[in-house]
């Protein structure tokens, strides 16, 4: 007997959504664009992400030293630095190196070059390039250089400077922007799901509207209520599951022609290829509203209709 | 033992307005019963009270010996199982066939599939209806869709058959069709109860009147005629 009643349920529903094609193709389209925004809100995190990504791979400090430093107290320092939990990666640039570095960036400009060759020595000392995990703890990583450990077994300091504290107000600045890019990121992902929720359950509550009459009739010839809201639910869920369907299509064209802009825009990231990458991902987060926002629209839609 | 039994029962809705007051009737198995007065004499209140669509605000009505308004929700599907509804406007489903119609009252009722099979053609024949079996009702004319309506109303045999003005929208030769079906489900046993404005209709009948005059019972005549 179960068994023959959720096979007439899902009959009649298949059946209904069929029968009433005028109004399924308009609720199949409004939830196309509730489940495109959700699409495109899961794309724009990960743009948000690489993108942030991108800036705080930006954010380093130097620590210069002197031109008298030795190689092997500059060495024990990275070590410490290294032992270091906020640090990422640290990385040595000797004088040398520095010195080439320097004549490659003013290639162009004889001026600067001639006037090296009049110094006759090489002016600049050892750089140390630190990156944090955060762009939050360089704080305390020029706290830690500011402390004993940066001198000398002779207590002579080698630091010449830290270039934290020049930087200082950018950083703080760019760790300002990052958090509240996140911040608002989220809050217009709730807002946007929201708004593109509440129109899908409205579209849905209209079309179950147009058939109160008709439940009416059914509760009056002793319909139960499950029999009552089972072909509605169902109906809710092929549409879900048909938008979802030609959402995941659509996306394909639209990924596809945006990829060029985004990987220009917002560097390396390539929205097609990360389209597919994560297709079964995106496919199953969609399908999974749809086929939420149709049967749960349908259900809290139809109690008003059941009291009778 | 009567059927069904109003024990003084009134209904007055949230406006104020008095639908109706201090209403005794009892209604015996077989009987033909129809109840007549102008609109808004309570004719279609009182049948709303019988189906549990409304609560009474004083008084009872009974099914036997069982409170109509002291059913579960379950048993109100299942005591609503044994009335066969047939309105003015008829009231079909119009995503569904003729067929799919009368089907869905014998689903509800969870009726095999091979009972539905067998039944629906069944009780189509009865109204004579047999050609127009996967037609939806839109291809129907008035007089189709009521006789569609009777049938949905007696395919689960039920005991009581309620006619709400079922001839308010039907022309005269339809008209005396559905009354003459009516007749006909009566000698074979069913209690029709039948509200109406249609003078004709009660004075050739020649059964049970009952009228309506602003929420009371004015008069109950065994063999009655429309006017007094």
């Amino acid at each position: 007997m179960f068994g023959t009643k959720i096979k007439r349920i899902v009959r009649t529903g298949f059946f209904n959504f069929w029968r009433d094609s005028t109004v399924s193709l308009a609720s199949v389209l409004v939830m196309m664009i509730t489940l495109l925004v959700i699409g495109l809100i899961s794309f724009s995190g990960a743009i948000l992400e690489t993108s942030l990504a991108e800036l705080r791979n930006k954010i380093d400090i130097n620590v210069n030293f002197v031109t008298t430093a030795e190689e092997d107290d500059i060495m024990n320092i990275k070590h410490s630095l290294e032992t270091l939990p906020e640090v990422l990666l640290v990385t040595y640039v000797s004088r040398e190196e520095a010195l080439e570095a320097f004549k490659t960036r003013h290639a162009n400009d004889q001026s600067i070059l001639a006037a090296l060759d009049e110094l006759g020595e090489n002016p600049l000392g050892a750089v140390l390039n630190v990156k944090a995990r955060d762009p939050s703890q360089y704080a305390s990583v020029a706290d830690f250089l500011e402390s004993d450990s940066a001198l000398s077994s002779d207590g002579i300091t080698i630091v010449d400077n830290v270039n934290y504290f020049q930087n200082k107000a950018a950083i703080d600045k760019l760790t300002t922007i990052i958090t509240s890019a996140e911040q608002l990121g989220f809050a217009l992902t709730v807002f946007l799901a929201i708004i593109s929720v509440l129109i899908a359950f409205n579209t849905i509550r209209l079309t179950i509207y147009i058939a109160r009459d008709e439940i009416s009739v059914m509760r009056l010839v002793g319909a139960s209520t499950t029999y009552i809201q089972g072909p509605f639910v169902v109906v809710g869920i092929i549409y879900g599951v048909t938008a979802g369907i030609l959402t995941l299509l659509f996306l394909l064209p639209i990924t596809y022609w945006l990829a060029d802009t985004t990987q220009s825009f917002f560097v390396g990231f390539n929205i097609f290829s990360y389209y597919l990458r994560h297709f079964l991902e995106i496919a199953a987060i969609i399908m999974f509203s749809g086929i939420l926002i149709g049967a749960l629209s349908s259900v809290l839609a139809i109690r008003k209709y059941l009291k009778i | 033992m009567p059927m069904i039994v109003f024990d003084r029962v009134s209904k007055i809705y949230p406006d104020s307005s008095v639908a109706l007051e201090g209403v005794t009737l009892s209604i015996e198995p077989s009987e033909f019963i129809s109840i007549v007065g102008p609109s808004g004499a309570g004719k279609t209140t009182l049948l709303k009270l019988f189906l549990a669509e409304e609560e009474p605000t004083e008084g009872a009505v009974y099914y036997g010996s069982t409170n109509i308004h002291a059913l579960g929700k379950g048993e109100i599907n299942d005591f609503r199982r044994k009335v066969g509804m047939v309105f003015q406007d008829f009231r079909l489903l119009p995503n569904k066939t003729v067929y799919e119609n009368i089907a869905f009252t014998m689903e509800a009722a969870g009726r095999s599939d091979d009972e539905i099979e067998a039944d629906v053609p069944h009780v189509l024949e009865l109204v004579d209806l047999s050609p127009k079996i996967w037609n939806f009702p839109k291809e129907l004319s008035g007089g189709e869709k009521q006789r569609v309506a009777i049938a949905r109303a007696l395919v689960n045999e039920p005991d009581i058959i309620i006619a709400d003005e079922p001839t308010g929208n039907l022309d005269p030769s339809n008209t005396y069709d559905v009354v003459q079906i009516l007749k006909k489900i009566n000698d074979l046993g069913t209690t029709v109860i039948l509200t109406t404005h249609n003078k004709g209709i009660i004075d050739s009948l020649n059964r049970r009147v009952v009228a309506l005059d602003r929420g009371k019972v004015v008069r109950d005549d065994k063999a009655g005629k429309y006017d007094k």
